[in-house]
């Protein structure tokens, strides 16, 4: 028996697992997909927020402002990508000052740092692209960007390296109430734990609804996003929020911390938990919207497009708690914005309610650190002399967008959780990331991932069962 | 590392560049391309149509490339494979900073330097066709690459967005490799493809070929499952109603090709917004000194032949730039750009007796009327080739293919491989059959036949690309 099974390794089962793994505790992580990061937490805008938005006294509030003050620190022990480039909320008319001033009086009450409104004159000082209709500027330099696979991925890895279990490709069919804890069925195997912590994403809801009579809602918020070429990426330098218009609620114009653009999102609900598909009506929404906070809007260095699905409950604020009915079972439900920025306090939130009922041991030889696969792209000159003598694969550019080379590939693979999906290489690596959208690379990556994991080409799989990228070779088939 | 010129890219204008400027008496060249073979974009591109101008005669893309590497091997022009350069500076003189697994990081200094990096397909992101982003959405490039070079397929029932020469030539290769080709649907009014693609790359296979339609979503989370098709008006926006659902697990894009201009910007060289490549002046030099730039990097190319032309001009300035030294620049002058082909086959065509010529691009409309002696009075050609195509079209007509073998005792998985000479249509699928189940030992030199007689047709099947022990 476990002593905690965490349903989902997104962004938030990974930082609840991670923290665990401070202790002497058996923790196993079940995901329904093939890699971690595999949903709400791969396809969203790559934001830290200050934390002006949520009402004071909520734990959003509390998390967010936590989370984002951590973050940094988190970034440099587990090696991910985080750069702290500072918000504005844009204020197109001069009513709006009023809620900017209401944001601001929010943040002093969250406890966000040096929150102050600027002059449109004074926004513009500071960034000069965004559009002549700004009236106001809500500023935050505590706001920041991060990569969230990169993030996720980080807390998974180092979480395996202290000893948590991770199996991918589990899908949580049965939960039931048995003597001392639960047992689970996934993916036709059994599993029993003393403590179950439920985040499951937009699917919360159907894991809490197998054990509880008091049945929940998770409501899949759909955004959809532009993401533009890295050309495009230094044209502004803060991340843009809008004040709702009469177009509705705002978009934000943000550079990414690879140096993207990124514009978005929509937010449609649906009822469709897969539903992650972009619309026509999506994409110029965002177009349109996006053009009222910059000058001109770089349509013509549209990359790729996509869509997230945010796990959007009932209530306004995050559903964190044991659920009534089921001693020992934890929801972690509602995670939508800002989860990502509440990440590392959300973990440690979470973890403090199992230890309180487990009373574990803390352990001496955690290991806090986790180095990340290099960036050949990133490297300076010596650096990169130094890689290709230690491993020549280092020297063969696999994605020449990105530079990835093969031995940043190799390393994605062979590593704690390696990859096993393209979708997987690409999040680790960035090799297809970049403005050919893996044109060039996809023939080499799949060669690799067959090469290295002893499978044949066709059951390579872009992302998860099904997603295959080659018919199995047939010879002598006739037209 | 010293070099009197170094040129980045080893495919059709780097090679053509290289040896211009080799016969005009400079000799210390350095050649760096990324794949492991020279050739670029030509060894892949395995169908025939590629030399009328350069060499007279009509090859396919691999033999087009091996005469190049041919007269490179011989004037022992050197060549770094697996090479990748990451940045370069304009000057006198220029610096190439390079990468490959031997030596690592490479910084080599050149009196002049000749852009030659070709180009690349315009993704679906760049389109903003909206849906789901499954595996199976390839641009027609890299499809090709699957099935031409690393023997794959990349699905079974495919459509193809875009009726460029690539989204036409990749129909027909799917189809001969045993997929079903749906539709070609194409959002402009016309084709972007050469009209002789359209009748021997469709027509012969009875893929239709939809004008003035687009894909406005794809289907399929996990692999494509289908695809939405609307038609457009004239101002190619979706007509609303028009919607059809066609099922199909792939989807190839020839939405169009984009000159790789990165390392050419990070030279700093100016660009030209419509061309999409670096300004130059008359003598092919970009705005960064010693820096020049030739075939499709430049701008987009219909031709390989008039990509070689340009880049033997562009060798020529660079040995001049070399041996004389920077005179002033002068006036940018944007190279001469031949209008696209809007092609249309002439509607209500009697395909019994008006044929398009597959003979050369131009595709001339050919009547063929049988006489009263029995005799065929051909008129419409504009050359004698038209004539004689007629003829066999009009009383036994014949095609060349061009496939692959797959090869044992080699890196490579395949070399590619055409009928000698033309084929009657009706044995196209016995011979494709016969190719298909052909397994051939390396080493093979181009022209070895491979398969004594297709399909009875008494034809040999000849390697068309070299491939060592």
């Amino acid at each position: 028996m476990y002593d905690v099974i965490i349903v989902g390794a997104g962004v938030s089962g990974c930082a609840i697992a991670r923290e665990l793994s401070r202790y002497r505790l058996d923790v196993l992580v079940l995901e329904k997909a093939l890699d971690v990061c595999e949903g709400t937490s791969k396809a969203n805008s790559g934001i830290v927020h200050a934390g002006y938005d949520a009402k004071p006294g909520t734990l959003k509030a509390k998390l967010n402002v936590e989370g984002s003050r951590r973050m940094k620190a988190l970034s440099g022990e587990l090696d991910f990508p985080y750069k702290q480039n500072g918000s504005m909320v844009l204020c197109f008319e001069e009513q709006g000052i009023d809620t900017l001033k209401e944001l601001e009086e929010r943040g002093r009450q969250n406890g966000v740092p040096d929150i102050r409104i600027l002059t449109g004159e004074q926004a513009r000082e500071l960034e000069p692209e965004i559009s002549d209709r700004v009236a106001a500027a809500l500023y935050a330099p505590s706001g920041a960007i991060v990569c969230p696979f990169g993030l996720t991925i980080a807390l998974a890895e180092n979480a395996a390296d202290n000893g948590v279990h991770f199996k991918l490709g589990m899908e949580v069919t049965e939960i039931c109430a048995v003597q001392g804890g639960y047992q689970i069925t996934a993916g036709n195997e059994i599993f029993t734990a003393r403590m179950v912590v439920n985040a499951a994403g937009v699917y919360a809801d159907r894991i809490h609804n197998m054990i509880s009579r008091e049945k929940m809602k998770i409501t899949p918020r759909r955004g959809e996003y532009l993401l533009c070429d890295k050309k495009a990426g230094n044209m502004v330098s803060h991340t843009l929020f809008q004040l709702p218009t009469a177009l509705g609620k705002g978009v934000l114009v943000t550079p990414t911390v690879h140096g993207n653009l990124l514009i978005g999102p929509t937010a449609q609900d649906i009822d469709d938990k897969e539903g992650t598909e972009t619309s026509r009506e999506g994409l110029a929404a965002i177009t349109e919207r996006g053009a009222l906070s910059v000058r001109e809007l770089p349509t013509r260095q549209v990359i790729t497009s996509f869509a997230g699905l945010r796990a959007h409950g009932s209530g306004d604020d995050f559903c964190i708690e044991e659920v009534r009915d089921a001693e020992g079972f934890i929801d972690v439900a509602g995670i939508e914005s800002p989860g990502l920025s509440c990440a590392p306090a959300l973990g440690e939130y979470v973890a403090r309610m199992v230890i309180e009922k487990l009373k574990p041991e803390e352990k001496t030889d955690f290991i806090s650190r986790r180095k990340g696969i290099v960036s050949m792209a990133l490297a300076g000159e010596e650096e990169r002399q130094e890689l290709i003598r230690s491993n020549p694969a280092y020297g063969n550019v696999i994605c020449r967008c990105e530079m990835v080379t093969e031995g940043e590939i190799l390393d994605a693979i062979h590593r704690q959780l390696g990859a096993t999906t393209t979708d997987g290489i690409k999040r680790r690596t960035r090799a297809g990331m970049g403005r050919c959208q893996s044109g060039f690379c996809n023939p080499k990556v799949v060669e690799i991932l067959a090469r290295e994991l002893s499978i044949d080409e066709s059951e390579v799989l872009k992302a998860d069962k099904g997603s295959w990228y080659l018919t199995k070779q047939e010879g002598g088939e006739a037209l | 590392m010293k070099r009197d010129l170094v040129v980045i890219g080893g495919g059709p204008a780097g090679m053509a560049a290289a040896l211009s400027a080799y016969q005009n008496g400079i000799t210390d060249i350095l050649i760096l391309e990324r794949d492991r073979e020279l050739g670029g974009i030509l060894n892949q591109c395995i169908h025939n149509g590629f030399g009328l101008h350069t060499f007279k005669e009509e090859l396919t893309g691999p033999e087009y490339a091996a005469r190049y590497i041919e007269m490179v091997e011989e004037k022992k022009i050197d060549c770094l494979l697996q090479t990748m350069v990451v940045e370069i500076k304009g000057g006198s003189p220029c610096y190439v900073t390079a990468m490959n697994k031997e030596q690592g990081m490479l910084r080599i200094e050149a009196k002049a330097v000749i852009l030659a990096m070709g180009c690349r397909e315009r993704a679906r992101g760049a389109m903003n066709i909206p849906g789901f982003r499954p595996a199976g959405i390839y641009s027609a490039g890299t499809a090709q690459r699957y099935v031409n070079i690393e023997g794959r397929m990349p699905g079974r029932e495919v459509v193809i967005l875009g009726s460029g020469d690539i989204g036409l030539i990749m129909a027909r290769r799917m189809t001969l490799q045993g997929a079903k080709v749906k539709m070609v649907a194409e959002i402009m009014p016309y084709s972007g493809g050469l009209r002789r693609n359209i009748v021997q790359c469709l027509d012969d296979y009875g893929i239709p070929l939809k004008l003035s339609h687009t894909v406005t979503e794809i289907h399929g989370k996990n692999r494509v499952e289908g695809v939405t098709v609307s038609r457009v008006d004239e101002n190619l926006k979706p007509v609303p109603g028009s919607e059809e659902y066609v099922s199909c697990d792939t989807v190839l894009l020839s939405c169009g090709l984009i000159p790789e201009n990165e390392l050419s910007e990070g030279a700093g060289a100016r660009m030209d917004a419509a061309t999409q490549g670096p300004v130059v002046n008359a003598k092919l030099e970009t705005t960064a000194e010693g820096i020049f730039a030739c075939g499709n990097v430049l701008h987009v190319h219909d031709l390989v032949d008039n990509v070689s032309k340009e880049a033997h001009l562009a060798g020529a300035y660079a040995a001049e730039y070399i041996k004389e030294g920077f005179e002033s620049w002068g006036e940018p002058v944007r190279p001469k750009i031949p209008e696209k082909s809007k092609c249309v086959l002439p509607e209500g065509r009697d395909s019994s007796r008006q044929l398009i010529c597959i003979g050369c691009p131009v595709g001339c409309l050919i009547t063929a009327e049988k006489q009263q002696d029995g005799t065929l009075k051909i008129t419409g050609n504009r050359c004698p080739k038209g004539e004689a195509y007629a003829r066999s079209e009009m009383t036994a007509p014949v095609r060349t293919i061009t496939s692959f073998i797959r090869i044992e005792g080699s890196e490579n998985k395949v070399v590619p491989v055409k009928t000698k000479e033309g084929i009657p249509k009706e044995k196209i699928r016995q011979c494709m059959k016969e190719i298909k189940q052909a397994r051939v030992k390396a080493p093979v030199n181009v022209g070895d036949i491979l398969i004594e007689n297709a399909a009875g047709s008494g034809v040999p099947v000849v390697a068309t690309g070299q491939v060592k022990g």
